[in-house]
This record gives structure tokens, sequence and C-alpha cells, in this order.
């Protein structure tokens, strides 16, 4: 079982991001579940999502404490959220930032400028499929096929093709 | 066709595929997406019912009422404060044998005001008639509507049915779920044709009359044989929906219980977690089961008992509260059968309950303090 957690702002995507990963991992053939922080969300507060998966079906339905990867859609919520919080030894934190972050050792880290090709790609700051893009080439949990065609079932017409454009361009930019 | 989809979203796809003619609804947190998706589905075409926007939950209980004392196929859905509201309603739709099928997302009472989870709601509602079914995973909610239809319209029974779903644990979960095929689903679940009382201008007639008290009395006792008789009948539309679907169910689900020496009883979505935790521990070479209750009315206390009785040890898990008394579920099988039993409080308002909390309730089920202890899990100490 893989448990991924989202960090974002209310109205960055994040139970969307959560949503389609977790659509994408059922593509690839895995069982999915993903879910938001259970509550009312405001646009700009800090918000949580949750993806599991696994190659079994999924009965747990507890709130996700020991994540083995934590996606960050936005650089400015590492102020006001441990991040980092429960995260498995040895876990993967992948960032929206031009920079490198230093996280504590044996935490490895990817950084990603995801807002710089949302703005290019999209024309809007929104970086959830970007950032799913970057996970699926930062990690082997996932195929970026999936996640394109996740992306083009969440939004149908051009903004999924614009949004697929940018979850390409990602997954060849971080890719290992 | 499967689809990763939330339990909202699995239970109006299963309301659409049940073809209800008339849906009265009003939007409450966590079922809101159940009124948007079912209003889409008309709006678009795909759903021909008379989707009536009323203006509250006491509104669209009675609307129902209305529409299926016409005879036709009628759903509805709350959560909470919603189903309290509809409180008067319900024992008059009842006591109509109205047909009626609801979704309620289970949410905590107020107050303290909370839109999180918990099963006060629909456990408040026990004594008015309506069957109640509790949705472990996406899956089950939307066979239950399903299901629920085909059971409340046999003429044996006439009694609504409630299909209970976790507040946002399974409303705003998403996970794979097998869509059924419309042919498949008209053929397990005809259009209603009601057989008994109901409105026609070419037949005039009176429902809902005054009642002296030479009718009141026979009239809530079929109501009680008829909850009675409902258990046979669920068995048998049970078996014909796993016939069609593949899929088995039953008044309560028997999780390796047979050679279990302590046994919990528990209903909707903890169930997945326990049973992750049984299997863990069964690994361990530890002898426990769940025995998961579906039905909560009409009350399976034959199936309950033939599952937990060579059990060294119960424990009964709650997500109500009747003060003074304890959890409602522990109570009835107290009261039922000669049981010792533990009784468990737990996951009020949304408390999120984890493994750590499944193991210390068998730790504590395994050498209890005290017999029939009820232990509040988690409580925080007063500073």
């Amino acid at each position: 079982m893989i448990e991924i957690r989202f960090h974002g702002r209310g109205g960055q995507g994040a139970v969307t991001a959560a949503e389609i990963l977790a659509k994408a991992a059922f593509k690839d053939g895995k069982y999915c579940q993903a879910f938001p922080f259970f509550g009312p969300e405001r646009k700009g507060a800090p918000v949580m999502a949750f993806t599991r998966i696994a190659d079994d079906p999924i009965r747990r339905r507890y709130q996700v404490y020991n994540p083995d990867y934590v996606i960050v859609l936005d650089e400015t919520i590492l102020e006001a959220v441990d991040v980092l919080s429960g995260l498995k030894e040895k876990g993967k934190v992948l960032i929206n930032s031009k920079n490198e972050i230093d996280f504590e050792k044996n935490i490895e880290s990817y950084n990603i400028d995801a807002t710089g090709i949302a703005l290019d790609i999209l024309g809007v700051p929104i970086v959830n499929t970007v950032m799913l893009g970057a996970f699926a080439g930062a990690t082997n949990v996932v195929t970026a096929d999936s996640i394109v065609d996740a992306t083009k079932e969440t939004f149908p017409g051009k903004i999924g093709e614009k949004n697929a454009k940018a979850v390409q361009f990602a997954y060849e930019k971080i890719k290992i | 066709m499967i689809k990763v989809i939330s339990a909202n979203r699995a239970l109006a796809e299963a309301v659409k595929l049940a073809k209800p003619q008339v849906i009265p609804v009003y939007p409450i947190t966590p079922q809101t997406s159940i009124s948007e998706y079912l209003a889409s589905f008309v709006a678009d075409g795909d759903l021909k019912a008379e989707y009536i926007r009323v203006e509250s939950e006491h509104s669209a209980i009675s609307a129902a009422v209305g529409a299926s004392g016409t005879g036709v196929r009628t759903f509805t859905a709350t959560s909470s404060q919603g189903l309290a509201l509809m409180h008067e309603i319900l024992f008059a739709a009842a006591g109509l044998r109205n047909p009626i099928v609801m979704g309620n997302a289970n949410r905590a009472l107020s107050a303290p005001l909370s839109i999180w989870n918990d099963q006060q709601d629909s456990i408040s509602q026990r004594d008015s008639g309506w069957m109640q079914f509790f949705a472990e995973n996406a899956q089950e909610a939307l066979d239950f509507i399903i299901q629920a239809y085909k059971i409340s319209e046999n003429k044996d029974v006439l009694l609504p049915s409630m299909v209970c779903v976790d507040g946002f644990i399974l409303t705003h979960t998403v996970e794979p779920v097998n869509i059924p095929h419309q042919e498949d689903v008209d053929k397990f679940l005809p259009t209603y044709q009601p057989k008994h009382a109901y409105l026609d201008p070419k037949d005039p007639m009176s429902l809902g009359t005054f009642t002296d008290p030479d009718y009141y009395m026979e009239a809530r006792y079929d109501m009680e044989v008829a909850m009675e008789k409902a258990k046979d009948v669920i068995r048998k539309v049970n078996k014909e929906f796993e016939e069609v679907f593949g899929r088995k169910y039953d008044l309560v689900e028997n999780y390796r219980c047979e050679d279990a020496e302590i046994i919990l009883v528990a209903m909707g979505s903890i169930c997945g977690t326990i049973k992750a935790v049984i299997d863990s521990l069964r690994e361990k070479g530890e002898k426990v089961g769940l025995l998961k209750i579906i039905a909560f009315r009409p009350f399976p206390q034959e199936d309950i008992y033939q599952a937990v009785q060579n059990a060294q040890r119960i424990a009964v898990l709650d997500k109500n509260i009747s003060f003074s008394i304890g959890g409602v579920l522990h109570n009835e099988i107290k009261a039922k059968m000669d049981v010792d039993a533990s009784g468990f409080i737990l996951g009020l308002g949304g408390r999120d309950v984890s493994p750590e909390d499944i193991i210390n309730i068998i730790k504590e089920t395994r050498n209890p303090t005290e017999p029939d202890k009820i232990t509040w899990v988690g409580i925080k100490e007063e500073e």
C-alpha cells in the first residue's frame, strides 16, 4: 500500500489532484482510494488531500498518518504547516518551487517550478496537473500515460488537452 | 463498468438506474452532491423524473409521501439536521406504507454543531418504521439502493428504506465501483406496479385518514408483522441480486467469525478498518472476527445470535449514544440475547478511528475490567 498526501491551498486543486492520481492508478491496474481532509474548504486556506494505491482492495477508512510521499502544491504552505509530519523513513517530497528546498537529512526531495509551467502552458497558475506529471516522472508509482488519460477524463475538451500537455512537459522535465 | 467515484456519486448512479419518477430533495452537507448529481441527470435528460426543489427537508419528505401515495417510485436524500427535521413525516411515510427509498449521509447532530460523521442521525429514527441498511463502501451504497426498492415495494413489506452512508468517510471518498448495466437493473427491478391503496382519479379514495381506537393498534401491528416478514424478503432479494450481479449480501456479514474467540460487532465504513486489523491479527494467530450489521431495521437478532453464540467475548461498537444507557446497538444486542458484551462509543462527530483504537478495543474486550463495561474510545481527560 502506497499512501500519498497533498498539501495546497483551497482553490489550487489538491482534492482534484488526489482523485486524478487515484483514477490514473486504477488505469494502471491498481486499486485506489482518494479523499479530502474532511470538512469545509475555504479559498486560500491550507488544505490536504490523500490518495491510497494498492495491489489489493483497500478497506482501511482512517486518515493517512504516515505517507510514503508528500506533494506540496504551494511553497508558502511550509510556513504554516509541517508537511513532513508522519512522513515514512525514506519518504519522498515533491514541491512546487523554483529553488531546491533544504528538508531534513534522509528525505529525498524534488522541486519543480510548476507555477511557471502552468502559466506557460495553461495561462493560469493552477498547478495540480503539472505536479502529477512531475510525480509520475519522479517515482514509479503511476505511469505518465495514465495521468494524461485521467486528466483528460476529468477535464474534457480543450482544457483537458492543455492540462495533458502540461502533465507531459512536467513528466519529461523531472524524469529520473 | 468500473468507475472511480465517490459513494455519493455511486448512490446517485443507483437512483438513476432504479428510475424513480419523483425526486423531492433539499441539499445539506455531506449529502449535497447527491442532490446535485440527480439534478444534472434530470436536466440532461438521463433520468426522466420530476425533480422538486423544495424549501426544507420537512417538505422533501412530505412531497415524497404525496408522490408515493400516487403509486410512483420516489427517492429523497438527506443528512443529520435534515433527517431530524423529517422526523414527524418519517412516521407518516411508514404508517402510510409508502415504499420510499432515501439516502442518508450519516452525520452528527447539533449541538455542538458538527458536519462530520457519526450515526446518531439515523439511529435516532430507529422507531419510525423505516428499514435501515448501513453501507461499508461505495459499492454497497449503490447495491443497497437498488435492492432497497425491491424490498420496500414487496407486497409483504411496503415499508420505506433508508440507505446509510458514513458522511465524508464514504460520501467524499472516491474508489472503484462497479456500475451495473441498465438492462440488468430493469430485469431485476421492473417498473413499480402498486397493488395496494394508491391515489387514482378514476378510482377515488382517501389515504391517511383519522383512525379511531378501534383500528389504530391493528395498523401498527401490521407494520410490526411487515418488518418481521422483511427479513425473509431481504434474504430473497439478496439472492436474486447475487444471481444477476454476482455480489453476495445478507442481513449481516460474517467476517472470519467461525472459530473466533473475540467477535466485534459494528456497522458502516468502520467495518473496513476492522477487517484489515483482523487480517493482521489472524496472521499472528489471534482468533478475532467481525460481525457487520447491514440491516439495523429489521433487527437481525437470529443472525447475530447465530454468529456470536460460540465466541468467548463480544465487543459492540457504536457511533451513537443513548445517554445514561450507552450505545444503541450494544443495548439491543444485550436486550435480545443472553450474552456478555463490552460496549464501545467511538467516532462521534468525525473523531477518526485508527487501527490502534481497534486493537485497544480487542485488548479491553479480552480482559474486561468489568462485565458489560461501556468505554468511550479515545476520550480526552479534563485538564
